[in-house]
């Protein structure tokens, strides 16, 4: 892990953002957030509920338009503009429960025009067999994570964005993940996460985000954040 | 490296029929559905051979719209149960492949309750067709494309509102009227078969009705999908 | 400006009742109707009056829609235009392109109020501006047009002793009415983040479904032919005035009623705003 003050001198900032607010009629969800974020380093959100994190991590996905301020990513203003670059995972799963897990990354990987090949190949990678025909809803919790972290990895995006990857999940199961994700940040990706179970990011971030109140109010490289607050 | 938007529509469209076809129990449910429909209408409305030539017209389509709205309400739900909207919004797939493949899915779905429903209706009211039968034909697939695209849009619009079942035909039945008018009076005139009347016009006015909602529809679906 | 509301409100106070008058008393008596027929005088201009309103809804709406983007922005003002220039040529360049009942030089009025209606809109009002027009004459046109579908049967009852019959423009009148209490109702019942591009788009549709609406009972009615509320032909030319001084004290009365609606929405917007900004300000939790 690098001294978190020489980043920020290094490779620009691929994604920034400039006074964030946005409000949901008179909750204010986020209260003027800027920060900016460096290619191939994995950040780890953290916060109580409603502190923000889901919110930040949806406008960055192009999902929900800021009430003011600004997002540029990758130099583009309108996150749309670079949706190829992104894999989105949220808390459900974004798949169909009837469907296998095959046949579900074969569905996704249709609407980015990509091939079938690819879709087996990153079933294996997180962990699970390609050829399973189970369908995706008697899954466990585990596995179904693990395979809707596949679909956002499908069109090898070079920005993550991972809401709760690690909900319910056993924890060989989630070590598994935090390694995959740390590969896929030596490969030159760029990976948010935001969690409860700060614990099992430890070691592997480079940088702790903490959030309250709709605000940025610490970045550390460890987490001894957490005893003092 | 993109997707032609075709080769989605077609994806989308073959992801919904296999389902579809899995689960059986939403096609069970809906067919028994138009089943019931029919015969409660036959109890309601008991008429004679010529009579019922003159009302039929109407009481066929308005069971395939009532069948049709339950069909449409069934629209997103393999969707909203696991966010897979989110999804979509998230990839570069452009809005309209989407449209355009429920849209066409639905229509399958509810021509399918129609084939259904038409011979229990020709059983039941003892119908026989006295006008070209042939036109009976353009009739239902525009008549059924009509109800089909704009009730895939609101139910689409609906899922940003509550009590979502009843926005739909809510939304839906007013701006139907001149379709509903059309497929009516055209099925009424092929049926009675006057010589001196011709369902010609309601045919012209539906494929009118039919290119500038499908114009409309896809010219904002994009919009309304991505509305937050 | 503040001042002009009660000043507007006496005159046009002063025009209704001047109207009403006129209606009443000084129009001649109907030859086959009789007395009954002075309805006439509010059902006519409450039509006339809710087709401008939801005129100006869709122009709002549509507004609403394109200004989101400059792009389109720019590729919707050359479409008006282009609209604008066709409605006033085409008519008498091509005579036979003029539906039969229509003339030629109402098409072009249409058209170049559509214009000019557009481009005032575009000049005085904002985007979220342009929501609350669309919002005001939605609600204010819901009015008139229950006003134009109840004084219709109470016309027709006596005179022909039925409520109600598939006349052409009554017919339509009712399609328009179901199509805008629809719309009213979306605008309640969807979540105020969206609330505007939807209300917008189902104006656009509601606005497109009109001339069908219009033809497709027009042919029906050939086909099953009907009493006519509101003859047709010609009128007599007092009575013409009398109906036009009607036409302008409801428009009046019209105007100053979305004009308190609209400033109605919009201090509830600024009020909701406040609040808003208030919230983003406070301190939530106390950080430990």
């Amino acid at each position: 892990m690098n001294d978190p003050n020489a980043a920020h001198t290094e490779a620009e900032a691929i994604i920034a953002v400039a006074n964030l607010v946005k409000q949901f009629g008179r909750f204010a969800a986020l209260r003027g957030v800027s920060a900016s974020f460096h290619a191939s380093r994995m950040y780890g959100i953290l916060g109580d509920n409603g502190a923000g994190k889901t919110t930040l991590l949806r406008i960055l996905a192009g999902l929900v338009p800021p009430t003011r301020g600004e997002v540029t990513i990758l130099g583009k203003n309108n996150p749309r503009e670079v949706c190829r670059e992104f894999g989105y995972m949220a808390h459900p799963s974004l798949l169909y429960d009837e469907m296998s897990g095959m046949e579900n990354l074969r569905y996704f990987a249709c609407l980015y025009g990509l091939e079938d090949a690819r879709c087996a190949d990153i079933i294996a990678a997180v962990g699970l067999d390609p050829g399973l025909q189970r369908p995706v809803g008697q899954y466990s919790q585990g596995m179904r994570q693990r395979m809707s972290l596949a679909r956002a990895l499908l069109n090898d995006p070079k920005i993550l964005l991972l809401d709760e990857p690690f909900s319910n999940v056993d924890i060989r199961s989630a070590r598994e993940m935090v390694k995959l994700l740390a590969r896929m940040r030596n490969g030159g990706k760029t990976i948010f996460v935001v969690t409860h179970q700060a614990s099992l990011l430890d070691g592997t971030a480079d940088e702790f985000v903490w959030m309250d109140s709709g605000q940025i109010i610490n970045r550390t490289p460890d987490l001894k954040f957490m005893e003092t607050a | 490296m993109s997707a032609a938007p075709s080769g989605i529509t077609l994806a989308t469209l073959t992801k919904d029929l296999r389902l579809e076809w899995r689960s059986k129990d939403a096609i069970n449910s809906m067919l028994f559905f138009a089943l019931l429909v029919v015969v409660v209408f036959s109890f309601s409305f008991d008429p004679v051979a010529e009579e019922s030539r003159q009302i039929a017209g109407g009481l066929v389509w308005v069971a395939f719209l009532f069948a049709a709205v339950v069909a449409l309400n069934q629209t997103w739900a393999r969707e909203l149960r696991n966010q897979v909207l989110d999804a979509y919004r998230v990839s570069p797939a452009p809005a309209n492949s989407l449209f355009l493949a429920k849209a066409m899915g639905n229509f399958l779905f509810v021509g399918v309750l129609e084939a259904l429903m038409t011979p229990l209706f020709v059983v039941f009211y003892k119908l026989r067709v006295l006008g070209p039968a042939w036109q009976l034909l353009p009739v239902a697939i525009l008549g059924t494309w009509a109800i089909v695209v704009n009730g895939t849009f609101f139910a689409a619009m609906s899922l940003r509102t509550r009590s979502r079942e009843i926005m739909l035909p809510l939304l839906l039945f007013p701006i139907t009227i001149p379709a509903l008018l059309s497929m009516v009076e055209a099925t009424t005139t092929i049926l009675v078969g006057d010589p001196s009347t011709s369902a010609k016009f309601w045919i012209v006015l539906l494929a009118t009705y039919d290119v500038v909602f499908t114009t409309g529809c896809l010219a904002l679906f994009e919009t309304v999908l991505h509305a937050e | 400006m503040k001042k002009a509301f009660p000043i507007l409100g006496l005159l046009t106070a002063g025009l209704l009742s001047y109207a009403l008058y006129e209606g009443l008393v000084v129009a001649p008596k109907e030859q086959t109707m009789g007395e009954v027929q002075r309805i006439f005088y509010y059902h006519v201009p409450s039509a006339w009056t809710a087709f401008l309103l939801f005129f100006i809804n869709f122009l709002a709406s549509v507004q609403y829609l394109v200004r989101r983007d400059p792009k389109t922005d720019k590729i919707a003002n050359w479409v008006v235009i282009t609209i604008g220039v066709l409605t006033c040529v085409a008519p008498y360049a091509i005579p036979s392109l003029v539906p039969a009942g229509a003339r030629a030089s109402s098409i072009a009025t249409t058209g170049v109020a559509l214009v000019g209606l557009y481009f005032l809109i575009k000049k005085f009002f904002s985007e979220q501006e342009t929501d609350m027009l669309a919002l005001t004459t939605a609600e204010v046109g819901v009015v008139f047009c229950t006003v134009v579908l109840v004084t219709g049967p109470l016309w027709a009852r006596p005179v022909w002793g039925i409520w109600w019959t598939w006349d052409v423009r009554l017919t339509s009148t009712l399609v328009l009415w179901l199509i805008y209490v629809s719309y009213l109702v979306l605008r309640r019942f969807s979540s105020s983040g969206q609330t505007p591009v939807l209300a917008a788009a189902l104006a656009v549709f509601g606005a497109l479904d009109v001339p069908l609406v219009y033809f497709s009972i027009w042919f029906f009615r050939t086909q099953h032919p009907q009493p006519v509320i509101g003859g047709g032909g010609s009128i007599d030319p007092r009575m013409l005035h009398v109906l036009l001084i009607n036409w302008l004290a409801f428009l009046c009365f019209a105007f100053l009623v979305c004009w308190s609606r609209y400033r109605l929405e919009r201090m509830k917007r600024e009020v909701e705003e406040t609040q808003a900004l208030e919230a983003l300000l406070e301190p939530r939790s106390a950080l430990r």
